[in-house]
């Protein structure tokens, strides 16, 4: 096994005795070590300032971020190389207001020499490009939290704390309490990532983890992919969480290689930390599920659901946007056709996976069956453009939120599920369970 | 900031998220935070930016502000007039936002079951105090921490730092 010349045999005394002790969490530790000033371990509840390794934002947080970084008297960020700034929720725009906005930002990364992706999601970026163990990332997307998939600290704030970054390079934080959830068994056929993920939001409540720092831990984890991980990480946020983390292991040792990244600095959580709350999940036992309108916790396993109709079905987003989700709905809709009358839109997460999916053939499967595929966007998941709901409408959907309104119309309606259950459903018209097609 | 609120109360239940306090559409294109306000809460009562008056309260159940960081929801509740939200609690994103921009936020354990809708209140926001004076009732409020209490006190990130980059210098 190849190493990096990294990590941790190169921390400062003080650094190293908070990365070894047993008995604090990861968040605890993270936390603890970031510290502006330096200092002793903290625990869950004190509230630290910490240097920040990266500091992102998108289209629909920038623009107000760089209004107020100038109110604050902003000229230069603190290190255009710890910032990024990333067009992906309405692009390319849909209208002249928006047009202007993204102008802005244009304007404001030539100024200020910062790099700006456009065509990406956010999340998609940062873990192709910048995410590795041992970062502390922030993002003005509550999704942020996706990238504990390799290990770092990632928590979404605000547009005005985004300025403030910008500006000083650093944030205060409260250390969050730890909610572990450990993962045990195989995944049954038909069941995925997004399956747990749903799982637990139903279990634990749309707040049944606010404020926590949540640890994918077990030995299911293991078998999980990064884009899987990802997965698990980004609907954390859908309980609230403040970051959600899955340790560092050859998996994503793997993917940091293949990505050309070599780890930063490891920090596991002790085994000996107090944590507010363990779940186990027999994954073994699992189905595959659906979150009901208008709530991501209203979760049922999809066999309740069957038979529900549907106009639209999506698989897109920073939730299951990525080449392992379009190839599982692929694999179901080869020689099969989506259902007339209903839509299948596809929106691969980035560039990337858009470029891998084109060249292995995905996309030509999706397109024979009907899909329409479209660029790397937000988009349908935020209802800004590329497959809006109209009144009354109602969509699967393969990304994270299923609020009243969120795809469209107040009066549509969003069922979430994994891109199996979406491609199933795509084809039947109705939502459908994709053992059926596996 | 002015340290003493009085309002109307306006009742919202648990979870309300920042899709329905402001949909993307809006937020999408506009930075301008009057146009945000006539939109404020239209996924559930698409004319209560009409009915709001300058000063009232909104009170909610749990988890206030789940979803999106979206800064435009807590923006959007501001300039439609409301002076603070009060709630059984909040969602993480949201509570630091509405701080930030300078939007009084406060969680009182037991709020939603206790006042109504209509209800006049007074916020004693120095105190952590809310007096019903419909009902003749008194609740506190859970403390903030010192930090946060500064940025609130000063109306909101930007005099923060505005303020401590100025000792800075000096
Ligand atoms: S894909 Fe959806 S959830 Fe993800 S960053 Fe974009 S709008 Fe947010």
């Amino acid at each position: 096994m190849t190493r990096y010349p990294y990590l941790n045999e190169g921390l400062s005394m003080g650094v190293k005795d908070i990365v070894e002790d047993e008995e604090l969490t990861f968040a605890e530790k993270m936390l603890s070590i970031k510290q502006v000033e330096g200092g002793e371990a903290k625990r869950a509840g004190e509230i630290v300032v910490v240097s920040v390794d990266l500091a992102a934002g998108q289209d629909g947080t920038s623009p107000l971020a760089i209004k107020v970084f100038r109110e604050m008297g902003g000229d230069k960020v603190w290190d255009p190389s710890k910032v990024l700034l990333v067009i992906d929720h309405t692009y390319p725009s849909s209208s002249p207001q928006i047009s202007n906005l993204h102008s802005l930002m244009r304007g404001f990364c030539r100024e200020q020499g910062v790099r700006l992706v456009e065509g990406s999601i956010i999340h998609q970026v940062i873990l192709e490009d910048y995410a590795s163990p041992g970062m502390l990332i922030v993002g003005a997307d509550s999704h942020t939290t996706t990238h504990g998939a390799v290990g770092a600290f990632a928590t979404g704030i605000g547009s005005t704390e985004l300025a403030a970054v910008w500006l000083e390079g650093n944030i205060w934080l409260k250390v969050p309490s730890t909610i572990r959830v450990n993962l045990s068994g195989n995944l049954p056929k038909g069941v995925y990532a997004k399956d747990i993920a749903l799982y637990f939001v139903g279990h634990v409540g749309a707040d049944g983890a606010n404020y926590m720092s949540v640890e994918w831990r077990g030995e299911t984890i293991k078998e999980l992919s990064i884009a899987s991980r990802a997965t698990l990480c980004n609907m954390s946020m859908e309980a609230g969480a403040k970051n959600a983390v899955v340790e560092y292991d050859q998996v994503t040792e793997e993917y940091l290689r293949s990505v050309g990244r070599g780890p930063l600095m490891i920090v596991r959580s002790g085994f000996k930390a107090s944590v507010e709350r363990e779940i186990e999940v027999d994954c073994s036992k699992l189905e595959p599920m659906v979150a009901a309108p208008s709530r991501v916790d209203n979760v049922k396993p999809v066999t309740e659901l069957e038979g529900t109709p549907i106009d639209q079905a999506f698989i897109g987003s920073c939730t299951n946007g990525r080449l392992e989700d379009l190839e599982v709905a692929a694999k179901i809709l080869r020689g099969r056709k989506v259902k007339e009358g209903v839509r299948l839109i596809v929106t691969p997460a980035s560039r990337r996976v858009y470029l891998e999916a084109l060249r292995s053939g995905i996309l030509e499967t999706l397109i024979e069956a009907g899909a329409t595929v479209t660029n790397p966007t937000c988009g349908a998941c935020v209802g800004t453009h590329l497959g809006i709901l109209g009144e009354g409408e109602v969509a699967i959907s393969s990304s994270n939120r299923n609020f009243v309104g969120r795809m469209g119309h107040p009066s549509s309606k969003v069922y979430l599920a994994s891109p199996a259950t979406v491609a199933a459903s795509a084809i039947k018209g109705v939502i459908s369970d994709p053992r059926c097609f596996l | 900031m002015k340290y003493r609120i009085r309002g109307r109360v306006w009742k919202f239940g648990d979870d309300i998220d920042t899709d329905v306090i402001i949909p993307y559409k809006y937020k999408a294109r506009t930075l301008d935070p009057k146009e945000l306000a006539q939109h404020v809460m239209e996924g559930i009562d698409p004319d209560f930016s009409k009915k709001v008056k300058p000063g009232d309260v909104i009170v909610a159940g749990k988890n206030f502000g789940c979803g999106s960081s979206r800064e435009q929801a807590p923006i959007a509740i501001k300039a439609a007039g409301i002076s603070a939200v009060i709630a059984e609690s909040f969602a993480r994103i949201f509570f630091r936002n509405s701080i930030n921009i300078g939007l009084p936020v406060l969680e009182v354990k037991g709020v939603s079951k206790l006042v109504d809708e209509g209800d006049e209140v007074e916020i004693d926001l120095a105190e952590g105090v809310i007096v019903d004076l419909t009902k003749g009732l008194t609740l506190k409020a859970t403390p903030l921490p010192p930090k946060i209490r500064e940025i609130l006190e000063v109306g909101g990130l930007v005099n923060y730092l505005k303020k401590v980059r100025a000792s800075h210098r000096s």
